[in-house]
Parts: C-alpha cells; structure tokens; sequence
C-alpha cells in the first residue's frame, strides 16, 4: 500500500507539463509530477514514485537503496507490476476501454 | 554510495545489534511502537526481533491503511457499487478486504463492476473514457496517499469530468498515536516513526509526543540496519533522559516534509470531527473530508450513504492487534479460520498488516535473512 518505487525521469510531456515519463527497471510509463514543487525536477532526475505521482526528488544514491530495499522486502516485482498498471498517461482515453 | 555498501554488511547490522545489547538496561522491559505497517512487514521478514535483546519488545502500531478501516466504511463504500451505471475502483489491497457481503473481489464476481486501479489518476481516466458511467474511486491511506487523491480531485475539476467521484477513507497518523498514548492499557517507552507518510508530513508533527508524553520519536528507514539503528537511537535518548525526534531516514524524509503535497491537501479536504477506527473506536479529527468547494466529486454527498457501524466478527481479535495489546498468534482465529488464503480481518490481508507478515514469516515459513 504505501509501496514508494524510485524512478528516473526520461522526458517531459510536450502537451502536459506536469505528466514526465519514468523508467523503473526498464519499464517506461508516464507520472504525475504535480506534487513536487515547480521546476524541482529535469530529466535525469531520480524521483520516489507513489500510485502514480512523484512524491519526492531523491539522490541516484537514495534510488538505488530504495530499489534494493524493495527486493529485499521481496516487493519489487509488484513495484513493476504497479508501474505497468499505471495508464492514465499512456494515449488517449477512448471508449473502446468500457470494457 | 558509501552508506548503501554499509547497509548490506551483516557485520555491520551486528555491530549495531551489540551495540543495542551494551546500552540496555538490562533491568528494564522496553516497549517500542513501530508506528507503519512497512516497518512491522520488515520487521518480520529479516526476524529483527531476534537480533535485539530479549528485554526489548516491538509492539505493532496501527499504520496499516486497510487494516485501520472499519468492515462498516468497507460496507459503505461497495453499498456504491450497488447503484446502476457505477464503475466502483480501488487499489489492490482493498479488493480482498471483507465486508459483511464479502470482499470487493467476491461482489465483483457475482456481478457487481469493481476495478483494481493502480493509480487514482487511472480511476479518473476511465471515467473520461465511459462518459455514460459514474466511476467512484474507494480512497484509503494516510498521509502519504492522501495528496495524490487530493491532486487526482483538482485534475477532475480542471478538466471538468462530472462522472468521477471519491469515497474519501483517508486518515492521519498523528491522532492515531495520541488515542494510543493516552489508552489507558498501553505502556510504550518510544515509538519508530513512519518513513514514508513523513516524506509528506515531516518530522515536526511528532514533537508533541516528546514534548507532551516524554517520548523519543525517531523517523525510520526500511532496511535491517536502519530499523535497528532507530531502536539503538531511542535506548539511547532514553538512557540520557531525553526525549525528542530524530530523523534517521533523512536521506529520503525532508524536516519540514512536502509543502507542495501538504498544499494539494489543504486546497481539496478537511478535518472531519471524527472518524471510526478499527480496534481504536472514534478518534476527533483523525480522517479527511472533501471540502464544501469539491462537493461535486464527493461520494458522500453523490451517494447515499448508508453509514452502518459493523463490529468486526466476534472472536477475531484485529483490535487488540492493533492497538498492540496482542501479537498475532494470541488471537484465537489466527492461522485457522483467518489465514491469508481466507483472511477474516484485514490485518491477515495487507503485506503490512501484522497479522499477514507473522503468518508468513514466523509462523508459516523460516525467517528469512536479509
């Protein structure tokens, strides 16, 4: 539940300043960096992830620790598993997904 | 990287450990609450207790955001997922939470339409893309989640999507300790204080606790060393007759914590005067509302409520474990009727509930070493 993944950021959203595109272990998906104070964050930056939001910047350091203390915790599988999950950035919303 | 080489060295985990061992008292019984579910999780897993002195006990604290929620809220919240045309959502750990009709999972596979999201920004999003659907999101979590819901309310409101709503369930951990300290049953002597709700609260909204109930505080990391590192931290403060909170998990947890999240909550809740507690009954002022200015993505305000107060099953125990007054195994249920596979309590659910890391952990399987 408060499962927090780092993350480093690779690009920024041309249409949505506040949507920036992570890689945690390989795996890209879009986050919302509305929780960080403005210009906090560049690409390059290692953030802590939280059901989809950066919740704060962290050193590469801090990022590594954190990723490691989530496979010690036997959790980093569901850490990917969540960032996967996240579609809210991906592409359009469109009706065909009712389903 | 120097510290993250240090934290993988069990020599080094025992020096911390014997170290523990020197500045105990050993006439003396100490009771420490770590406050967060993750922690108890660790705890558990790399069978930490079994490095400190046996004078040593680690009681489980109530920061576990599934655990807490009372089978009434869970029953309210899927009540929603009653009403035709509704899109209930919710984050993983809460599907299998029962409610008196049983677990979100269970309704869902007798027909009712619940999603798992991962995000609340996906709940939103499906209701963008089922425009003739109202989809209600089932919030939970303390402070930590709380800002991201708050955020996902304002995103709705920019961008004007009328069919979304949020079940609000969020708590704060503060006044959860208070109810703790001032329960009558309850010794503690210091408390390991939550990693990643301080990231967005900061350390300040533990000084009361030193400075009204002499109490050390110290914020906590997740790894082995740092757990213990905290409780050395604590026998230390106790043992110069001090009391006051340190951050050991400074690296990751800023003093003054996350104005920008703290904001976000500001702008969209406010305090509600009470909330109920599981095992910890009604505290004041320990759970967020949406505030009157974002009544339209209220489901309290949308939907009727039915507002049941449900006690948990009789001979469960969940409050007691809780509050810490018993550890897992002392429940009469525990590994027979309430297992992970069929939990009857919420603490049996969560990877950061009690009940569920003991289980797996120490009563199920061998420890395991990290």
């Amino acid at each position: 539940m408060c499962l927090a993944i780092p993350g480093q950021i690779v690009d920024f959203s041309p249409e949505q300043p506040l949507l920036a595109k992570v890689d945690v272990g390989g795996v890209k998906r879009n986050i919302n960096v509305g929780l960080l104070e403005d210009n906090e964050v560049g690409v390059g930056d290692w953030v802590l992830i939280h059901v989809g939001f950066a919740l704060s910047k962290i050193s590469e350091d801090g990022a590594r620790e954190q990723l490691r203390m989530l496979e010690a915790m036997g959790e980093n599988e569901l850490a990917i598993e969540e960032v996967r999950g996240y579609s809210f950035g991906e592409r359009a919303p469109s009706a065909h997904e009712a389903t | 990287m120097k510290y993250v080489d240090e934290f993988r060295d069990p020599k080094l985990i025992r020096n911390v450990a014997q170290e523990l061992g020197r500045e105990v008292d050993p006439a003396y019984h100490y009771r420490i609450m770590e406050v967060c579910g993750g922690h108890t999780h660790a705890i558990y897993r790399h069978g930490l207790q079994d490095l400190l002195p046996p004078n040593i006990e680690l009681v489980h604290g109530p920061g576990c955001p599934v655990c807490v929620l009372p089978m009434g809220r869970v029953d309210d919240g899927l009540s929603i997922a009653d009403h035709p045309d509704v899109i209930l959502t919710c984050f993983g750990d809460m599907m299998r939470v029962p409610g008196t009709r049983g677990t979100p999972l269970e309704l869902k596979a007798r027909g009712a339409d619940i999603r798992m999201v991962y995000s609340p920004l996906d709940a939103l999003r499906l209701a963008q893309s089922n425009p003739k659907k109202h989809v209600c999101f089932f919030a939970i979590g303390f402070e930590t989640t709380a800002p991201s819901t708050a955020l996902t309310i304002l995103r709705a409101a920019e961008l004007g999507v009328r069919n979304f709503s949020v079940f609000c369930n969020h708590v704060t951990i503060v006044p959860a300790i208070r109810a703790i300290l001032d329960s009558p049953d309850m010794r503690l002597d210091g408390f390991v204080g939550p990693g990643h709700v301080s990231t967005v609260s900061g350390c300040r909204p533990y000084e009361f606790i030193p400075r009204v109930y002499g109490k050390p505080v110290v914020v906590s990391g997740f790894e082995p060393l740092d757990i213990l590192e905290s409780v050395l931290m604590i026998v230390r403060q106790l043992r110069a007759g001090e009391a006051k909170v340190e951050n050991q998990y400074h690296r990751i947890v800023p003093w003054d914590g996350n104005k920008a999240a703290l904001a976000a909550i500001a702008q969209v809740f406010e305090l509600r005067a009470f909330f109920e507690w599981r095992g910890l009954g009604f505290i004041t002022q320990s759970a967020l509302k949406i505030n009157g200015a974002h009544a339209q993505w209220d489901a309290e305000v949308q939907f009727e409520i039915p507002g049941v107060r449900v006690t948990d099953p009789k001979a469960a125990q969940c409050g007691e474990v809780l509050k810490g007054v018993l550890k897992p195994p002392e429940c009469k249920l525990f590994g027979q009727e309430c297992n992970p596979e069929h939990p009857i309590g919420a603490l049996m659910v969560s990877s950061e509930g009690a009940c569920a890391a003991y289980y797996r952990y120490v009563h199920h399987a061998q420890p395991v070493r990290g």
